[in-house]
């Protein structure tokens, strides 16, 4: 038995609820929430694309025929260096301004859709607060619903990314690629690949849902749309 | 002399909104004692300061001067935690455009503040079930507040203000968004809560049926009392204007 009443300062919102009330406002807002996830997915798949393109070529360099190689440099891809280590594909500087815009452009995005989605929730929060919830409560709540979208943003990224750049270079180089999958160099791509989709989609609700849920409840609830 | 305990007791309230180069004095000086189980409505003509009183009873906004008093407690002095039990277990709320929240179940919402509360999962849906019983609600406990009609809603919300137990029920203009029966349907449950339960009700209101079950009516006008009526006054006020 919980006993209630007589400690007046405790509030509770355990965590296996927080992911409960998290997932049904994901559920009711599907298609905002679609939204949201696709560009994480957009920058994770570009992202997951050039990481898995440059691990297929190194292994498959010290095994190429010239012939093969000849193809390689042809389809586009310039070695970084002509050693026969296994580094000999990468991301070139330009590679990694590609990405690094990429990655920026897409937390913008995320952040701007973020600070909609709360704003609409403001009556919602100042709600909540009259329940009796707390400010951490809101953000939890929150960081929560963007680690879904993180989630299934880095998976549907990294599952684009990875098939784009096998069926990609199989098409330039032919089926011989299919050879050269490391299982080890995917899980790391998606394991990257996650890192990076929930820290851009904590970093895009952060300020949002902070800002919001420090309002007093009465200006939360006074906000329409 | 024994002083008597007052549910609410506002001393001097003033509340003054800052709107670019404007100051607009929303309360100018409200004092007054509302005791356990009285049913009272604050009526007075929109912009009258109505909503704003409404906020600071409930402890939702602070004011720019004076006290609030919530069961002899000043609300000023209360830290994040405090006020948050406060809102939880002494204050129930209702509103005029019910703010059920939308992805929940009826039964989710009435649930939600016995969360808050720490109480176990089969308490919490036992109560809420008796709850929406009592409103008459207890086969749409599963429906989404999408899918219930606005008198529904508004009596899920009075479900979910009486969660936890509550001292005092805030109503906000509770039939401003029905039509005359449904609102006449929410000022009865409302009084028989107020009659059953001792429930302190505090509704601020345009509805002139609030009058007929009110114990009292403070009348505001620019953010000021302008008169309190108790029932027998009102009785012959009433009675003058019909």
């Amino acid at each position: 038995m919980v006993d209630h009443g007589k400690l007046s300062r405790q509030i509770v919102l355990p965590w296996h609820q927080v992911l409960r009330i998290a997932w049904q406002s994901v559920k009711i807002r599907w298609t905002r929430v679609a939204i949201t996830t696709l560009s994480l997915m957009l920058a994770i798949t570009f992202f997951s694309y050039t990481l898995m393109t440059f691990d297929i070529l190194n292994a498959i360099w010290p095994h190429a025929s010239d012939i093969l190689r000849h193809k390689i440099i042809l389809a586009g891809y310039e070695p970084l260096g002509l050693s026969s280590g296994h580094r000999v594909f990468g991301a070139s500087a330009k590679d990694i301004w590609l990405l690094m815009l990429a990655i920026l452009v897409c937390l913008v995005g995320i952040t701007n859709a973020q600070i909609m989605a709360v704003t609409e929730r403001f009556r919602e929060i100042g709600t909540m607060k009259c329940l009796g919830a707390l400010d951490t409560f809101i953000v939890k709540i929150f960081l929560c619903e963007s680690l879904y979208q993180g989630t299934a943003g880095s998976l549907a990224g990294a599952f684009l990314g990875i098939m784009l750049a096998l069926i990609s270079l199989a098409f330039k180089l032919g089926l011989k690629v299919f050879f050269f999958i490391s299982v080890v160099s995917m899980l790391k791509n998606v394991g990257v690949s996650f890192i990076i989709s929930v820290i851009l989609s904590l970093l895009g609700v952060l300020y949002p849902c902070v800002m919001a849920a420090r309002m007093e409840p009465a200006i939360a609830l006074r906000h329409e749309i | 002399m024994k002083r008597e305990h007052f549910v609410v007791r506002l001393n001097n309230v003033r509340k003054t909104f800052v709107m670019g180069n404007n100051r607009v004095d929303a309360l100018k000086g409200i004092s007054m004692e509302i005791a356990q189980g009285e049913y009272i409505s604050i009526m007075g003509p929109s912009g009258s300061g109505k909503t704003t009183l409404f906020n600071m009873i409930g402890a939702l906004d602070k004011p720019s001067e004076g006290r609030v008093f919530i069961d002899e407690v000043d609300v000023s002095q209360l830290d994040a935690y405090e006020l948050a039990w406060l809102r939880c277990h002494k204050i129930g709320y209702i509103f005029q455009t019910f703010n059920l929240i939308q992805a929940m179940t009826a039964i989710e919402n009435v649930t939600l503040p016995m969360i808050f509360a720490g109480v176990h999962r089969d308490e919490y849906m036992e109560k809420g079930m008796m709850l929406l019983e009592l409103v008459g609600l207890k086969e749409r406990a599963w429906h989404r507040p999408s899918e219930l009609s606005g008198g529904q809603q508004q009596r899920v919300a009075i479900a979910r203000a009486l969660a936890n137990d509550p001292a005092i029920i805030l109503a906000d203009e509770p039939t401003g968004n029905l039509d005359l029966k449904t609102g006449a349907e929410i000022i009865k449950l409302l009084k028989s809560l107020s009659r059953e339960r001792g429930v302190t009700i505090i509704s601020a209101t345009h509805d002139i049926k609030m009058i007929d079950v009110s114990d009292r009516v403070v009348w505001i006008r620019d953010g000021m009392i302008e008169r309190i009526e108790s029932r027998d006054k009102l009785k012959v006020s009433v009675g003058e204007v019909a």
